[in-house]
């Protein structure tokens, strides 16, 4: 075929290809507004500042049933989300840490536990371990009656588990700015003792005296300002438990299947990056007399952390997405708040489904640019 | 020339004791040492992993084999009695709800059909997995056009050949399952291949087309696209169209697996060297014989254990077909679970862990065939 042809055939398969798609897309809204209106379901997205009306179990923001609008709910199921997430991160992260790293230990029975955690995990599916936690783990916790009393004042049964809630004296800043002073004193004793390592060779001990800053001063601050502090322990009443913070069966349950399901995975992306040191890497620091902890802290780990960063990037938005299943045992995230209450009072699917999608779409989106920049900036120097 | 007195050189007057022989590092006993007890961290380990051994291993087979109870007709078998005082798992719960959990409300006449299905099935995958199986070529159109039209008109049923049609509200349990993995299978990897192949070409519009609907269905969750499936896509056709419950569910799975599978097959194409292109197009091959003779066979050898992967996500991933509210093997658990004529302590937990039995062993047995062909491909590289 000439190329002339060839290229002219190449456009005018796209120029189809867009009167495809735009022919598909306009049939779907045509009908869409056939079938809307039949309903008598309103579009657009004038019902975002109607009031609500429907109940939220978990709110961190204030919320109430009759005064708060759609709007304020999509912000209460947001944060939500965001909570279970944040959360679910950190305790997957260490989690998932210390089993890839126990799977690649030289003690037999470590490694071999570590192993059967991940295939146990990784080959069953998430809804049916989040229902397990709740349905079977955390609904079999005793009644209200049988509640669980706890060392320091916490209240356990099947409704959640209460804890002491601390509130806060007016002098209470002391404590804080003296936290500040320590972390920042913390941080100018290791660049000095870093400074002085690469000048002299010299080992400055700084672990101590750094915990000794952070943790003393606002100790000391805490003590000299008066005790500042107070904690309102939940009381357990006939019918149920009066003050305190409550952390919802349906929020445990879910932080505990996420970090545990997740786990399984960082786990794996840990071992593979650790593999994928090469073994010279190893050998090098123990010749010079690096102990095995140390190998791993000060050579294995940075060079591993490398390999590890994108693939544990797209374990924490699986982690993110995943949070959606809230929907299953009821915890109030974006999902459950939007796509099903929200959704089942206006009708209006489109607009709600799109507004949920693109919430997760713009995390998803804003992570992966910030992890392209990141591969960019430590991308080894090919010379 | 005397030796004697001569103190210029000294000879051992006597024989020393022999040294003890190194410590075993052969036989079961070094075995030990060197892998549990090497050092004080090694062994302080060792007894942790040990404790955790006696503490949650050996009792979770003491529930579920030892104190299990195996038959009964009612919750009074699985009950605390004086015979039994602690009694275990509730197996005869999952004996009488078996049926139930693999054809859901299947007509009972008509199960052979269903079992039938699953023979067809079993075939067609042993044909195409079993790599020294004959003509795979074969294999693969019979798993792919003549399996999907023989099920249907199995399942749902062909009047005109005097099948009865069972509606697909009757469908349930393990069938269901199976029906949306295989089909998310069957449609999810053509589909991935033409998107890899769309992201790969050098017209802008296929190519942003692609890159648009792949990054949008990974970048949310299977939750709202299942939403999206079942409550927008009946928006979007007219009235009479509007497909049955479980035929939206599958679109929604289908579609969704399908962006997975094109980053994966991109993958494949990747690890395509240049050349092998160059060569086909030097021999004068057409795109789609270039593709379809040269390299996509190469493509997809090379991704085999992750596609087979995407299917262990996939099979899992149909649990969530339940939110939804179609009844599939998760959701018959459910249903019978509540029942109350099962009510007892242990029957939930039961029913969770026979499901998560059957997960298991699927996506076990996928991921082991998946490590044994890349084993087998490393090998075959290594030539």
């Amino acid at each position: 075929m000439p190329r002339h042809t060839r290229r002219l055939g190449s456009v005018a398969l796209q120029i189809a290809i867009v009167a495809v798609i735009g022919g598909l897309a306009y049939g779907a809204v045509l009908n869409a507004a056939q079938n809307l209106s039949r309903a008598h379901i309103a579009s657009g997205f004038g019902f975002w500042n109607n009031t609500a009306g429907f109940d939220i179990s978990q709110t961190l923001i204030a919320y109430s049933a009759s005064t708060s609008t759609f709007g304020r709910a999509f912000w209460v199921g947001l944060l939500n989300t965001l909570v279970v997430a944040a959360i679910g991160i950190v305790l997957s992260t260490v989690l998932g840490f210390i089993i890839g790293i126990g799977r690649l230990s030289h003690n037999w029975l470590a490694a071999r536990l570590a192993g059967g955690y991940v295939e146990l995990i990784r080959n069953v599916p998430l809804l049916l371990q989040l229902l397990f936690w709740y349905n079977a783990v955390l609904k079999s916790l005793p009644q209200l009656r049988g509640s669980v009393t706890l060392p320091g004042g916490g209240i356990l049964n099947n409704r959640g588990l209460f804890l002491p809630r601390a509130e806060f004296g007016p002098n209470f800043t002391a404590v804080l700015v003296a936290l500040l002073i320590g972390m920042g004193s913390a941080l100018a004793l290791r660049a000095f003792a870093r400074r002085r390592r690469e000048r002299t060779g010299e080992e400055v001990p700084i672990l101590w005296p750094a915990l000794g800053l952070i943790v003393g001063l606002p100790v000391a601050a805490f003590v000299l300002a008066g005790f500042p502090i107070t904690f309102s322990v939940p009381q357990l009443g006939r019918f149920n438990v009066s003050g305190g913070v409550e952390i919802l069966p349906e929020f445990a349950a879910l932080v505990v299947a996420l970090s545990v399901y997740t786990a399984a995975f960082i786990a794996e992306v840990v071992r593979a990056g650790v593999l994928a040191v090469s073994t010279g890497q190893i050998e090098a620091a123990q010749a010079l007399g690096l102990r095995s902890g140390r190998t791993l802290r000060l050579v294995i780990l940075p060079q591993a952390m490398r390999v590890i960063i994108p693939p544990l990037t797209s374990q924490y938005l699986n982690l993110i997405k995943n949070s959606s299943l809230a929907v299953a045992i009821g915890y109030p995230d974006l999902v459950q708040i939007f796509a099903g209450s929200v959704l089942n009072i206006t009708g209006q699917a489109v607009e709600v489904i799109a507004i949920t999608m693109a919430v997760y779409l713009t995390i998803s989106l804003v992570t992966s640019l910030l992890m392209n920049l990141y591969a960019r900036k430590t991308a080894i120097a090919e010379r | 020339m005397s030796a004697i007195g001569d103190q210029s050189y000294y000879l051992r007057g006597m024989q020393l004791e022999p040294l003890p022989p190194p410590t075993t590092r052969a036989g079961p006993l070094g075995w030990l040492r060197a892998n549990l007890f090497s050092s004080p961290a090694n062994i302080a380990l060792t007894l942790a992993c040990v404790l955790l051994i006696v503490w949650v291993v050996l009792p979770f087979f003491q529930f579920f084999l030892i104190d299990a109870v195996w038959s009964g007709a009612d919750r009074d078998a699985c009950l605390a009695s004086p015979a039994q005082p602690n009694p275990g798992a509730c197996w005869a719960f999952v004996r009488v709800w078996l049926s139930y959990f693999v054809y859901g409300f299947y007509p009972l006449g008509e199960r052979w059909r269903v079992d039938l299905f699953f023979l067809t099935l079993a075939f067609g995958i042993v044909w195409l997995l079993w790599l020294s199986a004959p003509r795979r070529d074969i294999g693969a159109f019979y798993f792919f056009v003549v399996l999907p039209i023989l099920s249907f008109v199995l399942l749902h049923g062909a009047p005109l050949i005097g099948i009865i049609v069972v509606p697909t509200t009757l469908w349930g349990g393990i069938l269901v399952t199976v029906v949306v993995a295989t089909i998310g299978m069957v449609f999810s990897l053509p589909l991935g291949i033409l998107l890899a192949l769309a992201r790969r070409s050098e017209k802008p519009v296929v190519k942003w087309a692609a890159v648009t609907f792949i990054e949008f269905v990974r970048g949310v969750p299977l939750i709202t696209v299942l939403f999206m499936a079942s409550v927008m896509l009946p928006l979007f056709v007219p009235e009479r169209f509007a497909p049955d419950k479980l035929v939206r569910a599958l679109i929604g799975v289908a579609l969704f697996a399908s962006a997975y599978m094109a980053e994966v097959v991109r993958g494949g194409l990747a690890a395509v060297p240049r050349g092998q292109y160059e060569a086909a197009r030097a021999l004068g091959l057409t795109y789609w014989r270039t593709m379809g003779l040269v390299i996509l066979p190469q493509a997809l050898r090379v991704t085999l254990p992750n596609i087979v992967n995407t299917f262990i996500g996939l099979l899992k991933d149909t649990t969530l077909v339940f939110v939804v509210g179609i009844f599939d093997f998760l959701r018959t658990i459910e249903a019978a679970r509540a029942d109350p004529k099962w009510a007892a302590p242990n029957t939930t937990v039961t029913g969770y862990v026979f499901a998560a039995l059957f997960y298991f062993l699927c996506c076990y047995g996928m991921s082991r065939y998946a490590r044994r062909v890349e084993a087998r491909l490393a090998r075959a590289g290594r030539r």
